[in-house]
């Protein structure tokens, strides 16, 4: 077994695909450890971790600790809204004085694009990005990529429409990043205005209507519409959002094949996909956040043996 | 690279004979018996002993379990080398059964007691015991001993003991690797 290529996961583009199989690998093997009775190792015993969130979130701060805690580690959790950043403090202060009281690892979410790389640059510890802005979510996009490969043999060669709210998803590039560097066909669909303007400089294509991105991909991977990123309003009423862009389960039924559907979470039951697409055979979202918690574990362990 | 015969092909299928044999003398009918192979290396061993006792010896539906203890060592981020993590199949509860593990060589007791620390999250055995083709004497660190053991042997640090199996290495064997000279 070989070693990352790089000492902080800041997102998909800093990586590369044998870094990608490493992780699919080690994820195997703790896919297997969190279905034993008990669901627990020691190898970080001697390694704390912070997860820092600027930023709400429910599941992945949860799959984060989690995975923390399946690894022995350990955690110290703080959210923006209890601390010393509301009184002025600075990031890069902020996580000094936590690295001070001897933290190896920082796992961070923040609204800033970039916020993960600038602080791999100015301070001594390895860097996790859990979400930074409207740029990366790595973790996201792996776990993505793994339940695709679970369900499907194979990332390569499959097709993939990423549906809904690009413009203000980190999920969605980070998606596009990963599946393209493992040979995947990725398009996109919404409304022109959550497009972003040069996508297609990417690689992707753009299909505006749905159900001809439907009839086309494998996969479909929904995306929540992010509200509270728009200051101003993109699609007349959320009510012709989801009929024109919707997935319900008329019309999955009226495709001509089988597809996978997919989403991050959380969901907007009845906007980006009705309760019967959510809760069908066909969807593996709940597969999603069990392979989360094992695709962490996977980025940890890895990160941390680097740690010197 | 010095490289010396310790056990031919024929002598290591005695071997095993005699090894079958005495888990066949203290476990009779397997019932509550549980074969532990410990990855990589011990799985040959394991699947050989497996099937020479319901083969040679008659004793059917023999439990086999692998036993992968990579997230287990007490060496992450203290070697060099990456660990490298193999597949764990264990389909089965360890409670209240007899455990015995398996390994080709016996060296520092390390890997065993990462495999004693391991097997836990399948259950609490009733015992566990140790079985290993090759024992190195004098170079414990830690007070770990087989019950069943195929040969001791004594060998410096600066040498390896490789054991080698059919399956996967073409012939049966197991040598002295001298690396220094």
């Amino acid at each position: 077994m070989s070693e990352l290529s790089v000492n902080h996961l800041l997102g998909i583009k800093y990586i590369n695909n044998k870094d990608i199989d490493l992780i699919f690998e080690t994820a195997d093997h703790f896919k297997e450890v969190i279905n034993r009775p008990i669901k627990k190792v020691p190898s970080l015993r001697d390694i704390t971790i912070a997860n820092i969130f600027f930023e709400n979130s429910t599941r992945t701060k949860l799959s984060f600790e989690l995975a923390q805690k399946r690894l022995s580690a350990d955690v110290i959790s703080f959210s923006a809204a209890q601390s010393s950043v509301k009184k002025g403090e600075t990031l890069i202060d902020t996580v000094n004085n936590i690295l001070s009281m001897k933290v190896d690892m920082v796992v961070m979410r923040h609204s800033n694009p970039g916020a993960a790389y600038f602080l791999s640059k100015n301070v001594k510890a390895s860097i996790v990005n859990a979400g930074d802005g409207a740029h990366e979510h790595p973790t996201q996009a792996l776990l993505d990529s793994y339940s695709i490969r679970e369900k499907l043999g194979n990332v390569a060669g499959k097709k993939v429409v990423i549906v809904g709210d690009i413009l203000h998803s980190r999920v969605a590039l980070s998606n596009i990043y990963a599946l393209q560097m493992q040979g995947a066909e990725v398009k996109v669909c919404g409304p022109n205005t959550l497009i972003p303007r040069y996508i297609e400089s990417l690689g992707v294509t753009v299909e505006p209507n749905l159900r001809k991105a439907l009839e086309w991909c494998d996969v479909a991977n929904m995306l929540r519409v992010q509200n509270e990123r728009m200051d101003v309003n993109f699609f007349p009423s959320t009510r012709e959002y989801a009929q024109q862009y919707g997935v319900d389960k008329n019309l999955l039924d009226s495709l001509n094949k089988e597809i996978v559907i997919m989403h991050p979470g959380p969901i907007n039951r009845g906007v980006e996909i009705t309760s019967d697409v959510a809760d069908s055979q066909q969807s593996v979202i709940l597969n999603q956040v069990e392979n989360g918690v094992a695709i962490r574990m996977a980025v940890i362990y890895l990160l941390a043996s680097k740690i010197q | 690279m010095n490289q010396k015969v310790l056990l031919t092909s024929k002598e290591v299928n005695i071997i095993l004979h005699r090894l079958a044999c005495q888990l066949i003398e203290k476990h009779l009918d397997f019932s509550d018996t549980i074969l532990i192979g410990i990855q990589p290396r011990g799985t040959f061993l394991a699947e050989r002993l497996k099937d020479l006792l319901e083969k040679e010896y008659q004793v059917p539906n023999i439990a086999l379990g692998y036993l992968d203890i990579t997230f287990f060592r007490d060496d992450f981020r203290r070697t060099n080398k990456p660990l490298e993590a193999n597949k764990t199949q264990i389909n089965f509860l360890v409670e209240n059964k007899k455990v015995i593990f398996i390994d080709d060589v016996l060296y520092t007791g390390r890997s065993i007691r990462s495999a004693l620390t391991a097997i836990q999250s399948f259950g609490r055995p009733s015992g566990i015991e140790l079985l290993t083709l090759i024992d190195r004497r004098f170079s414990r660190d830690l007070p770990i001993q087989p019950d069943y053991r195929g040969r001791q042997v004594d060998a410096i640090n600066g040498e390896k003991v490789k054991v080698c199996w059919k399956e996967q290495d073409g012939e049966d064997g197991v040598f002295l690797i001298n690396n220094n000279q």
